[in-house]
């Protein structure tokens, strides 16, 4: 299986070596960086070319990188049900670079752009309909950053009075919690609350 | 206009004359039909569906922004509250990341109980699926007769881990705990019992004239339809692909059992119906299968190490055991660094996991994949076309859960 891929991913790269970055075969799944700009010309080409036939979009999804300068990686996985074989396409772009829809590559992309939009908040220039798709009517901020609190920002109740759900900003009787387990005697370097005055 | 009439927009001001607009509804979200909280927004002309906007995120809980901060075993029992119909599935896809990533190799005896228990999963999702949809059709003795053996299989379920629903039954490394010898037994005995109830139902269903005039030729789906949406699972097989990723990529042990897929010919919903009571009987003769091979191989069902509990005969003496439980109950595995997506053949389809490890005791992402996802997103071109009523045929057989697809 892995030698298939790998022979895949250095046909790929001969091919098309403007579109492929760089590309590696790992945990036997093929990965392939592919620049913004020429996404949505390869990922056509991934769909017509006959030793590819990756024809069926399995998933489009975001990571939140905030300490890289290229924050986020936005991830395609293909699959081709005739080679019966998955490529996992990665494309990196800044906080405020927009992402080419393939939507009209493949019209599955739709709802998940609309989610890596809701979730993310990344653009995908060229969609029909970027609509938000999982959270409320009207929410606020994306709630995959990892700047977003597990908790959110509001919350909703039923309010007797006004005989209707209220929308209030989020109060904690307590403290979120985020346990740290690490072991002390597995190397770990973090600051325990007050050594800072030691300074 | 003289005023006594409102205007209604129907006629125009300046002719007098009648203007035909079409007519918008909402389907759900409190709709028995919908299988849970979907709302659509249909577009009517006349009775024929213009247009169809599936409003979802009704049921959205951000599993997956929970799991970002918890371990990898809390995050488990999350899996059984996705597609809650048939729970060990998605467990399974869960623990195949990890051990993908971590390398572990379950023991024989363990990945042949996940087998055995994710064809029950799948007869329970089927079930479900096929006696409700009848349902939303007009037939209402089916799912009488169809749940009565879902409580027999989710006493499997009960007996096995504890609980009839929410499982957290298959662990990274193997599952939970041994099954008991009688337990074994009792699931032998009942399929031998089953396909008589599942003759039962077909005799109910498959010749009756109600249910094949609602169900043939509604909702086609072609070859083309699979591969620009995405589809997966019975959706495909219905449609005549053979495509099935316990024979295509197989994963845990299904290589070594014999078991046919079945496809349709038409695509419709007629086809998929058909599938479906085929593929819980296929998944009888693998779950017979299973029985007898576990019946010959005894040994643990957990790969004993840094991500599985000690025994508890080990806990009692040696203290290393202690620490060891104490620190994975707590502060949890540790899974390397990197990213994999591992895929199960669910029930309703391909249900994928991508994460994204960062070498400590949390996921860095998890995406959840869920195949309704896709199904449901094509609603507007397979239900396009068609009457109202049979949107609810289509939805039934698209096998749409809002635990998963909202996540």
């Amino acid at each position: 299986m892995s030698e298939a891929l790998k022979e895949l991913g250095a046909q790929l790269e001969l091919k098309r070596a403007d579109c492929v970055l760089s590309w590696d075969v790992t945990h036997g799944e093929l990965n392939v960086d592919v620049a913004p700009s020429n996404l949505v010309e390869f990922v056509e080409f991934l769909k017509s070319d006959r030793n590819c036939q990756f024809s069926s979009l399995v998933d489009i999804t975001g990571v939140d990188y905030p300490e890289r300068a290229k924050r986020f990686d936005v991830v395609y996985h293909f699959l081709s049900m005739y080679r019966n074989q998955r490529i996992r396409l990665r494309v990196s772009i800044r906080e405020e670079d927009m992402v080419p829809s393939i939507v009209d590559v493949h019209p599955s992309a739709n709802w998940f752009e609309r989610e890596v939009f809701d979730m993310f908040g990344i653009l995908f220039t060229g969609h029909p309909d970027l609509r938000r798709i999982l959270t409320d009517y009207g929410f606020r901020g994306h709630p995959l950053r990892k700047d977003f609190p597990t908790t959110g920002y509001t919350e909703v109740r039923y309010d007797e009075a006004q005989k209707r759900v209220v929308y209030e900003p989020v109060s904690l009787v307590q403290e979120y919690r985020q346990f740290d387990f690490m072991s002390p005697w597995e190397g770990a370097n973090y600051i325990l609350p007050g050594d800072e005055k030691q300074e | 206009m003289d005023g006594s009439r409102y205007d209604d927009g129907s006629t125009d001001a300046l002719s007098g004359e009648q203007k035909i607009r079409n007519f918008n509804i909402n389907f759900g979200p409190q709709h028995p039909a919908a299988h849970g909280v979907l709302r659509l927004v249909l577009e009517l002309d006349g009775e024929i569906v213009e247009r169809c906007d599936p409003h979802i995120g009704l049921l959205h809980r951000g599993t997956e922004k929970l799991m970002e901060s918890r371990t990898y075993l809390q995050n488990l029992p999350y899996f059984d509250r996705l597609d809650y119909v048939a729970p060990m599935n998605q467990e399974h896809a869960w623990c195949l990341a990890i051990e993908k990533l971590t390398g572990v190799e379950v023991p024989r005896r363990g990945s042949l109980i996940r087998v055995l228990y994710s064809e029950i999963g799948r007869i329970l999702n089927h079930l479900l699926n096929v006696t409700t949809q009848a349902m939303d059709v007009g037939a209402l003795t089916p799912p009488l007769w169809g749940f009565e053996e879902r409580e027999k299989l989710m006493v499997f379920y009960e007996r096995a881990c504890g609980a009839r629903l929410h499982a957290a039954y298959f662990r990274p490394g193997g599952v939970h705990q041994d099954l008991p010898p009688e337990l074994l037994d009792d699931i032998e005995s009942w399929s031998h019992e089953f396909p008589a109830v599942l003759d039962d139902i077909d005799g109910l269903l498959t010749e009756n004239r109600i249910f094949k005039q609602r169900n043939a030729d509604i909702g086609v789906v072609t070859e083309d339809d699979i591969q620009k949406y995405g589809f997966s699972g019975v959706m495909v097989r219905g449609s005549g692909l053979a495509w099935d990723l316990r024979r295509a990529q197989p994963y845990e042990c299904y290589d070594e059992f014999e078991f046919q897929i079945p496809v349709g010919k038409n695509g419709d919903c007629y086809d998929r119906y058909l599938v479906r009571m085929e593929e819980m009987r296929q998944s009888l003769s693998i779950i017979q299968q299973a029985i007898a091979k576990i019946r010959d191989c005894p040994g643990d069902v957990l790969a004993r190490g840094k991500i599985t509990p000690p025994k508890r005969s080990d806990m009692k003496t040696s203290m290393e055991s202690l620490i060891h439980h104490f620190k994975l109950y707590t502060e949890g595995f540790h899974v390397p660094a990197g990213e994999v997506y591992a895929a199960v053949e669910a029930p309703k389809g391909e249900f994928g996991v991508y994460l994204v490890a960062d070498g400590t005791n949390k996921p860095y992402r998890a995406k959840l994949r869920a195949p309704g996802f896709l199904h449901l997103q094509a609603m507007d071109h397979v239900a396009g076309g068609h009457q109202l009523a049979d949107v609810a045929a289509i939805i039934g057989t698209m096998d749409v859960v809002f635990g998963e697809i909202d996540r």
